[in-house]
């Protein structure tokens, strides 16, 4: 029988395209620091740390958690690091569920973080891979015809990416944290912007970002004694699959759907529309959020779009999407998991100011990352499971 | 070096060299592509072809590829992006077509450019086959086809054991 888990602190950047006044290390303890100010507790009080960030190249800093466990304190502490791509903030919250699960620690810190300013990602996404043909050109480029794809089989109109966009942009507004505070878009003007990778216009791509995010998880033990609002962790899953292999569904791959239904599995749910209350939804690419609602068993099979186009998916829908804004307001990739899940733990904490969802009980965070090929989600609630 | 808001930042470019052994399985596939042949590997297990033959191993049933098949050269287009942004590293002109194709006998597609029609020509189920470049210019490497372009033949259904959408 596994310890139950509660996160008691959230803390994350104000995210920006550059911030330069803070170095990797700062920029990471500025979200631990509020984290820890979030939980009533102080850095002494961590048992164990466990970090996670994007590839390497992104910043050019290999093996970055060398030199982060001093600004961390993490002298004599286990300190573990994380790598399952974009999804790395996901798994990386859940590793650190698993020590609190496993009765291993009773105070965990985790922290995902990115600073891509200090870095090239789009030259470090386009490398040409050895033998093959140089026209890969970044993620967009990855997955702008797997988008084709689900337009070609779902019959989508074209106006549903910029729809998603202009609603997250619109949430973000909300979030002081968020990197892109753009009040005025309008899906008119969203249509307009140029087609960077052909489906995916510029409006339905995520920004380049600097932040972090950390969270200070604790076993029911010590989470009793805090007098803090918290979120109990329901469920957690992880699949993966390779990147690629004969006959993969890449519009909606198996791992992800696995993903969904041993979290729904787990954590008692049968209607997953009906008992989730939010939910914090990976979506660097604005069309991938119709496609996740089908691959995490919400939607139909090539419904998904009718949800977006119908409001299902705004804040004031039966399923808000993304009410903090989302990837696409902001995208410190290492991080950007971890802040859906600790978004989607502010909610139910009922934390979140202007982008929260009133009454919210049960939230899930969603994290993918490679080629669609690493999912990680976990199910939060203000109720003990 | 730079001053933002009189923080010091400073530009330290990095560089990698390394070398790959491509491994017995790779190895017939990248010779044929320095003879103007399209060698793809079959998985004894499942029967299907891969071209490229990836790692030597069938990503599904992890059985070591055993079996040369030559495939194409013509091929099906399954889907497919227009390029038109610019990055560090850009080899090719945009707007250009970066395009999956299953080549006839394969099983998966592999990526390539689509030239000699306009981007928007392109499309789900066109035909196409490669143009290889000057035979003195070929090397272990799909760069040795410059790229594809259309045959006029009728448009194709792909497979189901290619799948891929």
């Amino acid at each position: 029988m596994a310890e139950r888990c509660a996160v008691v602190g959230v803390g994350q950047t104000n995210h920006s395209s550059c911030r330069a006044d803070v170095s990797i290390a700062g920029l990471v303890r500025e979200a631990v620091d509020r984290a820890l100010a979030d939980a009533g507790i102080t850095i002494q009080d961590v048992d164990a740390v466990v970090i996670g960030k994007a590839p390497d190249s992104l910043e050019g800093v290999a093996m970055p958690e060398l030199w982060l466990a001093d600004a961390l304190a993490a002298h004599g502490k286990p300190v573990f690091r994380v790598h399952t791509a974009g999804s790395v903030g996901g798994s990386t919250a859940i590793v650190a569920a698993q020590h609190v699960m496993a009765g291993i620690h009773g105070t965990v810190l985790t922290i995902g973080f990115e600073k891509q300013s200090d870095g090239n990602a789009m030259w470090a996404l386009s490398v040409p891979i050895p033998f093959g043909m140089p026209v890969h050109a970044g993620a967009g480029g990855y997955f702008s015809p797997i988008v084709r794809g689900y337009i070609t089989r779902s019959g989508a109109p074209s106006h549903i990416g910029a729809m998603v966009a202009v609603k997250d942009r619109t949430n973000a507004c909300k979030n002081p944290y968020a990197h892109l505070h753009e009040p005025d878009w309008t899906l008119e003007k969203a249509l307009e912007t140029p087609m960077l990778w052909d489906p995916i216009r510029f409006i339905e791509t995520c920004p380049s970002s600097d932040g972090a995010m950390a969270l200070v998880l604790m076993s029911e033990e010590r989470a009793e004694k805090m007098s803090g609002p918290k979120a109990w962790v329901h469920a957690t899953a992880m699949r993966s699959e390779p990147t690629a292999f004969a006959g993969r569904e890449q519009v909606s791959p198996r791992a992800g759907e696995m993903c969904a239904e041993d979290l729904w599995r787990k954590g008692g749910i049968t209607k997953p529309a009906e008992e989730i209350d939010v939910v914090e939804m990976y979506v660097p690419f604005a069309w991938f959020e119709p496609m996740w609602l089908e691959n995490l068993g919400f939607a139909p099979r090539n419904e998904g779009w009718r949800w977006v186009e119908d409001g299902v998916t705004e804040m004031t829908g039966s399923l808000p999407v993304n009410p903090s804004g989302g990837v696409l307001s902001s995208n410190p990739i290492g991080a950007s998991g971890m802040i859906r899940f600790g978004e989607a733990c502010m909610q139910v904490m009922g934390t979140a100011g202007e982008h929260q969802i009133d009454g919210a009980k049960k939230a899930v965070g969603h994290a993918y990352g490679g080629g669609s090929q690493f999912f990680a989600m976990w199910l939060v609630s203000s109720l003990k499971p | 070096m730079s001053e933002a808001d009189g923080i010091v930042r400073l530009r330290q470019p990095i560089g990698v060299e390394y070398s790959w052994s491509a491994g017995p399985n790779a190895t017939s596939h990248l010779s044929g592509l320095m003879n103007g042949k399209l060698i793809g590997k079959r998985c004894p297990s499942c029967t299907l072809v891969y071209f490229p033959p990836r790692n030597g191993v069938c990503p599904k049933c992890a059985a070591i590829l055993a079996e040369d098949v030559e495939v194409g050269p013509k091929g099906t287009i399954s889907t497919f992006c227009v390029v038109n942004v610019p990055f560090l590293g850009q080899k090719v002109k945009i707007p250009y077509v970066a395009a999956q194709i299953v080549l006839d006998g394969a099983d998966i597609s592999m990526q390539h450019l689509i030239q000699e029609c306009e981007a928007d020509e392109v499309r789900i189920g066109m035909r196409v086959e490669p143009v290889w470049k000057d035979r003195s210019e070929w090397g272990p490497t799909l760069e040795s086809i410059a790229h594809f372009r259309p045959t006029g033949e009728p448009d194709a259904a792909l497979g189901s054991k290619a799948g891929e959408s």
